[in-house]
């Protein structure tokens, strides 16, 4: 009988891995997954790994949430840049002030802005960019997607092995997309220094909103000395029941 | 090669451009008239009112008095020099190299245009028909030399073409008028009895000159081809150009993209053999309602890569409107510069800055019209947070200082620096409490101040002194305080960012 399970379990195991392979999420190869150094966030993904090879979608509702944002992902940017890869950042209006980048281990001169008119623009040139390999990572600044734009960024994605990442700021609709994941990243109080007054080095609550064929949750990371800095375990982790999956 | 040119002279160019517009003044005595010290004198007379005896010159009043049928339209200034522009171009379709002879005529250097056309007779006929079917008088002829050409065009009474070597022949008969002479030099050899070239062709050019000036031996050189004689195109020839005629008139976006393959193929090819790349590039399409469409592309680096090219171009094809079809494509490489070589992919290359797929990237993203602008941003040495980034000059331009990261700066910077009300402690304490957009943020923690002086050989104002803020949720502020403390003046407050 428990020989049995088991087979079943191998089979549901190996099922599993097929689906992910049809999916286009192939496990690392070699020694081990690629660590970006998110620490107990990157355990949500699936293969435990962060996968750089897709569209992610961050959500923010207000100014202060953006700024957040844009640093979160600076810490991102860093570590899919290396010491030599450009990133391009697409919006209808630079806000993003360049020299902070450097605060998240960007050189901000390797980051080529493009400033457009339109929305509708926005999406245009990341689908373009996302489909040229010299690219390290794609920003987009926008506020809406729907499902087909965003399955046309992940195809371009697919092909090409460029992280996607879309910050939306203050989204009419929250809708389905074909995305690979969907964060929101809120400010937190600052970690003060041992017996230091002021402000410390910015926390923030990272949410994982929905993962694709993975586990969404919630948990505090700090940014201290240039890296991302967990802070203890998953605050909560969402009830299996609310659990959404895009797939 | 050999040298041949051909000279077109419209005998009646506004008079017919009038009679292009009402056809029924080919028919009747017509002419135009411009005041000339408070007459009407007229300018030029069609063919009808010549033969009655109306020349240029003439008063206009005159002219009614034995003509009274005679009509009579103002002259528009420049009306001449706009439609010989104009002929001008439409005449690149027989030559690339045309150019303009004010008052009245083109002149063409055919040197290897004719045989096109099936030989000099030919071409000459194909212009003249087309030219005449537009309802212009012209005359044309064909010769070695400009000045031999011009001669016969107006008062040849023979063959419209002329051998190279037989110009002096033909020459000969001609009046003296024939050779561009000032109407004075012209009347003074008729007072002399020299009323053919050949009465005075063989005389010594010291003669001539001494007589009728410098300009006469040297109109005669040119004629015979002595001396060369420059002409100024029309359009200059780019050294990079392709040219690719339609046998059938183009109307449609997949054929407009074939041609632009085709010429990019040609032009590429020879400027990858010469190791030169192009930066700039401009389409032309000829179409059949005689106007030109025109699109342009530039790049960001040199390259003679067609598959990117072909992509710059395919963003610009919704914009070339062929109407009734494009018989004539020419491409034109404007800028072209040194290219360094591109190495064929032996490993695959990290990206970077010098990935050849960024520059590409950004050429297209240009093209664009929703695309405003792109810009890479160098540190710049100011401590003024507005300044202290310029754009960079290029995709490749290295930064030559650091980036400084040694003070805390906000991720996101407003344009402008908003206006804000806050609850502070004099005189250097940070606020307590701010009020942005309607909400109170209290504030827990506090940085500052880190005054920044303003660079007051470039602007006037007030220095700021900054504080980074976090309110009691954990939202991080850059506030800045404009200036000190006065006595009177409450001092106002800013709110410039906002920190990861």
């Amino acid at each position: 009988m428990a020989a049995a399970s088991e087979n079943t379990r191998e089979t549901i195991n190996r099922l599993k891995q097929d689906i992910l392979r049809m999916q286009g999420f192939t496990p690392p190869d070699g020694g081990g997954a690629r660590r970006i150094g998110l620490g107990p966030v990157e355990e949500a993904f699936p293969h435990a790994a962060f996968p750089p090879f897709g569209v992610h979608e961050f959500i923010c509702r207000c100014w202060e949430e953006s700024a957040a944002t844009s640093g979160f992902m600076g810490g991102l940017l860093a570590e899919l840049m290396g010491d030599a890869g450009v990133c391009l950042w697409i919006s209808t209006s630079r806000i993003l002030f360049p020299p902070s980048l450097s605060t998240f281990g960007v050189q901000p001169d390797r980051v080529v802005f493009v400033e457009v008119a339109r929305e509708l623009d926005v999406l245009w040139a990341a689908e373009e960019a996302l489909k040229c390999n010299g690219l390290s990572a794609v920003v987009a600044e926008l506020q809406d997607m729907d499902f087909a734009q965003s399955r046309r960024l992940q195809l371009a994605v697919e092909k090409s092995r460029v992280t996607g990442l879309m910050l939306r700021s203050s989204p009419r609709i929250v809708g389905a997309t074909a995305c690979a994941a969907r964060w929101r990243i809120a400010p937190l109080p600052s970690l003060p220094e041992a017996g230091l007054p002021g402000v410390g080095f910015p926390r923030w609550e990272v949410e994982l909103l929905k993962v694709r064929n993975g586990n969404p949750g919630c948990w505090q990371l700090g940014w201290a000395e240039g890296r991302f800095v967990p802070i203890g375990w998953p605050l909560r982790k969402t009830a299996p029941s609310r659990m959404k999956k895009i797939s | 090669m050999e040298k041949r040119f051909a000279s077109i002279w419209f005998r009646y160019l506004t008079t017919d451009r009038h009679a292009v517009r009402r056809p029924d003044l080919r028919a009747v005595p017509f002419a135009l008239a411009a005041p000339v010290h408070g007459r009407m004198v007229i300018t030029e007379a069609n063919a009808v009112a010549e033969t009655q005896g109306v020349a240029r010159g003439m008063v206009v009043a005159d002219a009614m008095a034995f003509l009274p049928v005679l009509e009579v339209a103002d002259e528009r200034p420049g009306l001449a020099a706009r439609l010989l522009h104009v002929l001008g171009l439409w005449c690149i379709r027989y030559t690339p190299i045309v150019a303009v002879q004010p008052p009245d005529g083109l002149i063409l250097d055919i040197s290897g245009c004719a045989h096109l056309w099936g030989g000099e007779r030919r071409y000459l006929k194909d212009i003249v028909g087309r030219l005449r079917s537009r309802g212009f008088h012209v005359r044309m002829a064909i010769a070695g030399t400009i000045g031999a050409a011009w001669a016969v065009a107006r008062f040849g009474r023979e063959t419209p073409i002329v051998r190279s070597g037989e110009e002096a022949n033909t020459l000969m008969a001609l009046p003296p008028a024939a050779l561009r002479l000032e109407p004075e030099v012209t009347a003074k050899l008729h007072k002399l009895g020299l009323r053919t070239i050949d009465s005075f062709m063989h005389m010594p050019p010291s003669v001539l000159r001494r007589r009728f000036g410098e300009d006469l031996p040297r109109r005669l050189r040119q004629a015979l081809g002595r001396e060369e004689e420059p002409i100024v195109p029309l359009r200059p020839i780019p050294p990079y150009v392709e040219r690719l005629p339609c046998l059938e008139p183009i109307r449609t976006a997949a054929g407009v993209e074939i041609a632009i393959q085709r010429l990019l193929e040609s032009l590429c090819k020879r400027l990858a053999g010469e190791g030169k790349g192009l930066r700039a590039a401009s389409l032309m399409g000829h179409r059949i309602d005689g106007k030109v469409v025109q699109v342009g592309i530039t790049t960001s680096r040199a390259t003679a890569s067609i598959p990117h090219l072909i992509k710059l171009f395919a963003l610009k094809v919704p914009q070339i409107e062929p109407a009734l079809g494009i018989e004539l494509f020419v491409l034109e490489a404007s800028g072209v510069e040194d290219a360094d070589p591109v190495q064929e992919a032996l490993w695959s290359s990290t990206a970077g800055l010098e990935d050849p797929a960024l520059p590409e990237l950004i050429d297209r993203l240009k093209g664009r019209a929703g695309i405003r602008a792109i810009y890479r941003y160098l540190p710049d040495e100011h401590h003024w947070p507005e300044r202290s980034f310029r754009e960079a000059s290029s995709i490749v331009e290295l930064p030559s200082t650091g980036w400084k990261s040694d003070r805390p700066r906000p991720t996101r910077l407003l344009p402008q620096p908003e206006s804000i009300e806050v609850t502070a402690p004099i005189p250097d304490y940070p606020p307590m409490l701010f009020r942005y957009r309607g909400t109170a943020h209290p504030i827990k923690r506090a940085d500052g101040p880190e005054r920044i002086e303003r660079e007051w050989w470039m602007d006037p104002g007030e220095h700021r002194d900054y504080y980074c803020v976090e309110d009691d949720q954990g939202r991080r502020y850059w506030l800045f305080r404009a200036g000190h403390y006065d006595d009177d003046s409450s001092r106002q407050w800013f709110l410039h960012g906002f920190f990861a």
